[in-house]
């Protein structure tokens, strides 16, 4: 017989009933719940008469429509201008107050992006399923979770029952090996890796990234690339366990220490795929391919080397794809053939559940520092993803080198990756941006979103228009 | 939950690949607390010419004239014709809410992104795969003919057309089961209470620092 992946040892330590049509149930071990999923399923819950399965399994927290300006935010929820939003977050506060499920509330330390936290806090552990109503859980599988993204009526099932009713996926297993070149990051091996099998290719797949580049990148850059899985249609993104991933974990708030850490650790090395695993399906990326990435389009496929050229209508291979090219084009704002880097920016975004760890607010420093935002540029968001990056940043100095260079250092939330509070793009204004959608109207009504890294998205800021980061000379 | 049996009914198109959730339902609509009327603002920034906000009147606004949901021929339409891969992106429910609550009770595509597809199945709405070939043909049938209809049988799982195409398509026997008795699938995994009371204390033993630290 042939051995187990990673995700099929997920799934058989979690399947609590195989059932004959097919279905399973399948134990959750952590659920996150942040304020725009969970409302009306806790309201589900009270109109059924029914209370929470468990409580130590929960961890909730404000971050999709939370106000990133300090004035704003110091006033706390009583403060928040928009009074949809505020009635949102109080709708959080008081569900989880009724219930007693731990909530790390707007302003208090431990707040943050969803995905951000999870991991931070050690709430999230290797081994564990993990869900959130919210499609970028796979982040966590990063940790060699089984994480993933559901709806509202799920967040009621497993409020209700700690289990979902789901059927396996396939497996699929993509590899990258070889070593990344300077000004390389994760976010451009995702990226990359989307171009290649497109927006639907991993549906109805469970991604296991392995390969050297993987193990080689740091927990957040495995983050960062499990984050998008869903962007290449998968809803599960994974990375095996190894002593980076046990290093990660040590210490942190929520993980076992002394004895039982031993213990916990003794599990979590079993968590990678079995050498003679079979897959459904195989990628084969090479590291020494990949260049610096930037999306021209309005779907994450729409992708290409910063030093390429917007596609032609004439060089697509069906009908489909060039409607959708043209289509794209217009409300972009592109002409064919056009270079990347011609393209300017009229704002930039750095943050989001994709790239807002230390190690992003670093490398976009890194570029930051001893320099200016150009002068057509309108604005500069840096977004910490955690009260605790932002401590973090500010106690190595990151802020005042993001100020100094005449950009705006932000308060801990989604903020403009999604654009549900102030933070959006206007009208036909392209941004360059560390998030991980570029759909029509995602970051505003008509804006234009261009996907890339920190560092990428740093060096736009300065030069006022999309630019190989490798043309800066700290990057070697 | 409401069921879904059978459904003969007028034909609306969406015709593009990838239509993502932020069209379906863009993000400022997610701030309601509530899971109705989300309708109104279905694909509303293709749907009307100025910019939507929660809680606004819709039926004053500016419609968009080019936008086919909103030509005449399709008015009352409650069976959304697609593209593939629909409602990629996030796992935002209000999609699907927005989509039932417009008034359609079935959506036809030859593929789906998975988290919209399985939130479907929780709010009464069926989602029919059928192949490129036979969606190409729907289109093709619909572009052509005013006041279009399919008869979606799901006990037969069967697609008919009045021009005499009979399409079967495929649909997991437990989502089917669920759909066709309109069953809340949280009384029906409650049912097995006792095995993952059984499955968790076996759990707690063997993994214990999955439990308690969380307070």
């Amino acid at each position: 017989m042939a051995g187990q992946t990673l995700y099929d040892k997920l799934w058989n330590s979690h399947l609590v009933k195989q059932r004959d049509d097919g279905s399973a149930l399948i134990y959750i071990d952590r659920h996150v719940i942040h304020e725009v999923t969970s409302p009306q399923a806790f309201e589900g819950l009270r109109l059924a008469g029914r209370a929470p399965w468990r409580l130590d399994t929960n961890i909730a927290t404000p971050d999709h429509n939370i106000s990133t300006d300090k004035t704003e935010r110091d006033a706390g929820v009583a403060g928040m201008s928009d009074e949809v939003s505020r009635i949102q977050v109080q709708t959080l506060d008081d569900n989880c107050d009724l219930y007693g499920i731990k909530e790390f509330k707007i302003n208090e330390m431990g707040q943050g992006i969803v995905h951000v936290m999870g991991p931070e806090l050690g709430a999230t552990m290797p081994g564990m399923t993990v869900v959130c109503g919210d499609s970028h859980t796979a982040t966590h599988g990063a940790l060699a979770c089984l994480a993933h993204g559901i709806g509202t009526s799920e967040v009621e099932h497993v409020l209700a029952t700690q289990c979902l009713v789901a059927k396996k996926m396939k497996n699929m297993r993509v590899t990258v090996n070889g070593t990344l070149g300077a000004g390389v990051t994760p976010k451009d091996v995702v990226l990359a890796i989307i171009g290649k099998i497109g927006t639907a290719g991993g549906n109805g797949h469970a991604i296991e990234f392995a390969g050297s580049v993987f193990r080689d990148m740091s927990i957040e850059g495995r983050m960062t690339v499990c984050n998008m899985a869903i962007e290449a249609g998968a809803r599960v993104g994974m990375v095996a366990v190894d002593q980076k991933t046990i290093d990660y974990c040590e210490g942190r708030q929520f993980v076992p220490k002394g004895e039982m850490f031993e213990q916990a650790v003794a599990y979590w090395n079993t968590l990678t795929s079995d050498a003679d695993a079979v897959f459904d399906t195989e990628v084969e990326l090479v590291a020494e391919d990949i260049a610096p990435q930037v999306t021209w389009g309005t779907s994450p496929e729409m992708v290409s080397a910063v030093t390429a050229s917007v596609p032609t209508l004439d060089e697509q291979p069906s009908e489909e794809k060039r409607k959708g090219l043209e289509r794209a084009l217009e409300y972009m704002g592109l002409e064919g053939g056009q270079a990347i880097e011609s393209i300017k920016v009229d704002r930039v975004f750095i943050g989001s559940c994709t790239n807002s760890r230390i190690e992003d607010m670093r490398a976009a420093a890194a570029i930051a520092k001893g320099r200016k935002v150009a002068g057509s540029v309108k604005q500069v968001l840096i977004v910490p993803g955690s009260q605790m990056v932002k401590a973090q940043a500010e106690a190595e100095g990151l802020d005042k080198i993001f100020i100094e260079a005449g950009m705006d250092w932000r308060e801990p939330g989604c903020s403009m990756c999604l654009a549900m509070n102030a933070d959006k793009l206007g009208a036909g204004e392209h941004c360059a941006s560390t998030s991980n959608r570029n759909f029509e109207g995602r970051q505003g009504n008509g804006g234009r979103t261009h996907l890339m890294s920190p560092a990428m998205a740093a060096a736009a800021a300065v030069a006022g228009h999309i630019v190989d980061v490798r043309s800066f000379t700290e990057v070697v | 939950m409401k069921a879904f049996t059978a459904h003969r009914g007028l034909v609306g198109p969406m015709d593009r690949a990838n239509v993502d959730t932020d069209m379906i339902i863009p993000k400022q609509f997610l701030k309601s607390i509530k899971r109705s009327g989300f309708g109104p603002n279905l694909f509303d920034e293709l749907r009307y010419l100025d910019e939507g906000q929660p809680g606004a009147d819709c039926s004053n606004r500016p419609l968009n004239p080019d936008f086919p949901l909103n030509f005449p021929r399709y008015q009352g339409a409650s069976i959304l014709l697609a593209r593939k891969n629909f409602g990629c992106g996030s796992s935002r429910e209000h999609a699907p809410w927005a989509i039932e609550d417009y008034g359609f009770n079935a959506i036809i595509a030859p593929s789906y992104a998975d988290i919209f597809y399985n939130n479907c199945f929780k709010n009464g709405l069926l989602p029919v795969i059928l192949s490129e070939e036979q969606v190409d043909i729907l289109f093709a049938e619909l572009e052509a003919n005013e006041g279009y209809q399919l008869s979606i049988d799901l006990h037969a799982q069967t697609v008919t057309t009045d021009s005499g195409h009979l399409f079967a398509f495929e649909i997991d026997e437990f989502r089917k089961e669920c759909l066709l008795q309109g069953l809340d699938d949280i009384g029906l995994t409650l049912q097995e209470a006792d095995a993952i009371k059984q499955y968790e204390d076996a759990r707690a033993a063997q993994h214990p620092w999955v439990f308690g630290a969380i307070k």
